[in-house]
């Protein structure tokens, strides 16, 4: 099952490899990881997806916890969040594509955010199945790179 | 202004700590800080391998309840501490481990003696510190030693580049605490209290599960109290040993692989199990799908990730085990008020027919020298007053048998670890810290040759230990196990003969006895408790006696092999 865990953590050098080295301990790979300060500079946020049972993810919350830079642990219940990814796509794209893209870019609200003269790259945030479903259609103009910033997710209301 | 350089800060620190010595060994980096303690009056001693100075800090821990401190020089003397650093962490001890670094822009470089220590001991620290500016020094040593001892202790260590300890800094820093992420909680739900109060008082066959958690909270007292209101048999883990008197009738002593078989029964058959300070580790449960299929469990440690990790919980209480016991004692008499007094003596009446019908026994009509004969020799001679150290396996499990511990911080021995090589440098530890008790290391012949070295550092600083080598010239668990699982295929467990250790221990300018009857043993163990200095007695124990009862790896543990 997968789990969103949102770590907030004292903005110091070593505490994220601390964090991610309690996962890797016990066999679990991370789905996609976030991390920056919050509002408070002396504070960070870690977003952390991963696929897990429950029991091992109980676990290793207490483990987590058990780290002294570790201030807060909170589990995002997927029903009741809005989560967010942004990922940068770098296209394929000649004179004769470029319409094409833009017209798909277009429908999915994404962005242009260079142009080059055999590449785009777009941006496009939302969910999951929003940027697979624009990766699926622009898959056949050849993808040169695709990056994703990992998740980030904030309780509703 | 008044300044002083890192090195002298951090000596500075210790002593507002309240350290009283360091264990540990030079090297290039740290010689700033060897060069501060040359004019201090802070007692370092100097071991003769890095692993002996953190088993020492661990053993000097153990036995005062103090934070111990070791200290190495970067890369082999920083890795040579791991082992020691992580038995500390295995079984919660409070140590500070002080590391050399190279110089901060040599970091990442690959530079001579260089080795990522705070990387490599993440997972066996309770926290690291890479220090990176002087002036953070004097909160970073403020801050390791109240992780180390508060909540669940254990180690932490911090690095200390070259270019740091020589730094300037003003003298009169001030450091403050600040650990925004670090709670831990101490006084246990009451209404979790209250529910397992009740659970015990309608229990008609409850055992209390007691571990190295109350030994480390000081709370025997407080657990002594309340088995005398609930009137509840006590089982204890090899760590738990010594919080509650074995010669109690409610004692049952140990539990799991090598427990009596009185406890292991009594776990079976309980009704409820309350466990304190414990693990529930896979050497007292057996096979955990068949441990105390009867019972309801409580279980109370400071440390939430315990709870829940092996065993089911009914009712968890996190919290100080100090604390927590005192308020059971309350809630429990409360009720007894209300309800009257609980009765259980069906109960008692089971658990003194099972250790009538199931003594732990050795033959003790044989002419040759059984183990346990000299450990009930050494604990009749010592008065069961002296501090034990154990090596590790059959010594550590013959002593957890024969001895019968009274008192807490009464045994040291590596529990979670197993740590050949451990007694040694722990008694040494323990006795520079109770100097006016008598320190035993109850030794093995192979656990012994991998700390043999730390003779000198016994010799050289008058620390008169007692070693108390079972010597059966094979690596005898190992062996053990061969010829009772892998048809006594004796692969590389025989090391007959290699060491002549009365020989090795003169050479030292320690003293050696060697004793091969059985007659001579009481005499030369009331021999080596006169000497004021440190002595090897060499028994030539039965070779290969086994150490009984055993449940087999991955049995139930009312499933017990027994000796004939």
């Amino acid at each position: 099952m997968k789990h969103i865990i949102s770590v907030m953590v004292e903005n110091k050098s070593g505490v994220l490899a601390k964090v991610a080295g309690l996962f890797s301990r016990r066999g679990f790979n991370i789905d996609s990881l976030a991390v920056g300060p919050t509002d408070d500079n002396a504070i960070s946020r870690i977003t952390i997806v991963v696929n897990a049972e429950n029991h091992s993810i109980e676990q290793i919350t207490k483990q987590l916890y058990k780290l002294i830079n570790v201030i807060k642990i909170q589990e995002l219940d997927p029903s009741n969040i809005v989560e967010r990814e942004l990922v940068l796509i770098k296209v394929s794209a000649d004179s004769k594509s470029r319409p094409e893209i833009l017209e798909i870019v277009n429908i999915f609200r994404a962005n242009i955010v260079d142009v080059g003269k055999k590449t785009l790259v777009l941006e496009i945030t939302g969910s999951n199945r929003k940027v697979k479903a624009l990766e699926d259609l622009l898959k056949p103009f050849g993808i040169l790179e695709l990056v994703r910033t990992g998740k980030v997710a904030c309780m509703r209301g | 202004m008044n300044k002083i350089n890192g090195a002298q800060m951090l000596i500075k620190c210790l002593k507002d700590e309240g350290v009283e010595v360091i264990f540990g060994y030079p090297g290039g980096v740290v010689i700033p800080i060897y060069d501060a303690l040359f004019d201090s009056d802070m007692r370092h001693i100097l071991v003769r391998h890095e692993q002996g100075a953190a088993h020492a800090a661990d053993g000097y821990a153990r036995a005062t309840g103090k934070t111990g401190v070791c200290m190495a020089t970067s890369g082999p003397g920083a890795t040579n501490l791991i082992t020691g650093i992580a038995n500390a962490y295995m079984d919660s001890v409070p140590i500070v481990a002080i590391t050399g670094q190279v110089a901060s822009p040599m970091i990442g470089t690959d530079a001579f003696q260089e080795a990522d220590i705070t990387g490599i001991t993440a997972p066996i620290t309770k926290h690291n510190y890479l220090v990176k500016d002087v002036r953070d020094l004097p909160e970073i040593i403020k801050e390791a030693f109240h992780i180390a001892s508060t909540g669940r202790p254990g180690p932490v260590l911090i690095d200390i580049p070259v270019d740091v300890s020589k730094a300037m800094i003003e003298k009169n820093t001030k450091a403050k605490l600040n650990l925004p992420g670090y709670k831990p909680t101490l006084k246990g739900n009451q209404k979790q209290i209250k529910e397992a109060a009740a659970r015990i008082y309608n229990s008609s066959r409850p055992v209390m599960f007691a571990g190295g958690g109350i030994v480390s909270s000081n709370a025997s007292m407080e657990l002594r109290n309340f088995i005398k209101t609930a009137k509840i048999p006590v089982i204890t883990s090899l760590l738990g040993k010594g919080c509650f008197s074995e010669k109690e009738k409610l004692s049952l002593g140990m539990a799991g692989m090598h427990g009596t078989k009185y406890a292991n029964i009594a776990f079976t058959e309980a009704d409820l199990i309350i466990g304190i300070g414990v693990r529930f580790d896979d050497r007292v449960t057996g096979k955990l799908s068949e441990f105390a299929k009867n019972a309801r469990i409580i279980h109370i440690d400071i440390d939430p990730a315990e709870i829940g990790k092996n065993v089911n919980t009914d009712t968890p209480i996190v919290g100080d085990a100090k604390n927590v016991l005192a308020d059971l004692d309350k809630a429990y008499r409360e009720l007894e008020i209300k309800k009257g007094k609980a009765d259980k003596k069906s109960w008692h009446k089971r658990i003194a027919e099972l250790k009538e019908n199931n003594p732990l026994k050795y033959n003790g009509k044989s002419s040759r020298i059984k183990p346990g004969f000299v450990i009930e020799k050494i604990d009749e001679l010592t008065k069961g007053d002296a501090i034990i150290c154990t090596e590790v396996g059959q010594n550590q499990m013959w002593t957890a048998q024969y001895y019968k511990f009274t008192n807490p911080r009464t045994l040291i021995s590596s529990g979670g670890l197993g740590t050949m090589g451990f007694g040694l440098p722990a008694a040494i530890g323990a006795k520079i810290g109770m100097p006016d008790k008598t320190v035993i290391d109850i030794a093995g012949d192979g656990s012994i040759q991998m700390v043999s070295q730390e003779f000198a550092t016994a010799v050289a600083n008058k620390i008169p230990v007692k070693i108390m080598l079972l010597n059966n010239g094979y690596l005898g668990m190992v062996r053990q196990w061969q010829e009772l699982f892998w048809d006594k295929r004796y692969s590389q467990t025989c090391i007959y003969n290699c060491v002549d250790f009365v020989k090795l221990v003169e050479a030292y300018g320690g003293v050696g006895i060697r004793v091969s009857k059985k007659d001579e043993v009481e005499g030369a163990i009331s021999k080596a408790l006169e000497i004021n200095n440190l002595v090897l007695i060499d028994f030539q124990i039965d070779r290969e006696e086994n150490v009984y009862p055993m449940v087999a790896p991955g049995s139930s543990i009312d499933n017990m092999l027994e000796s004939e």
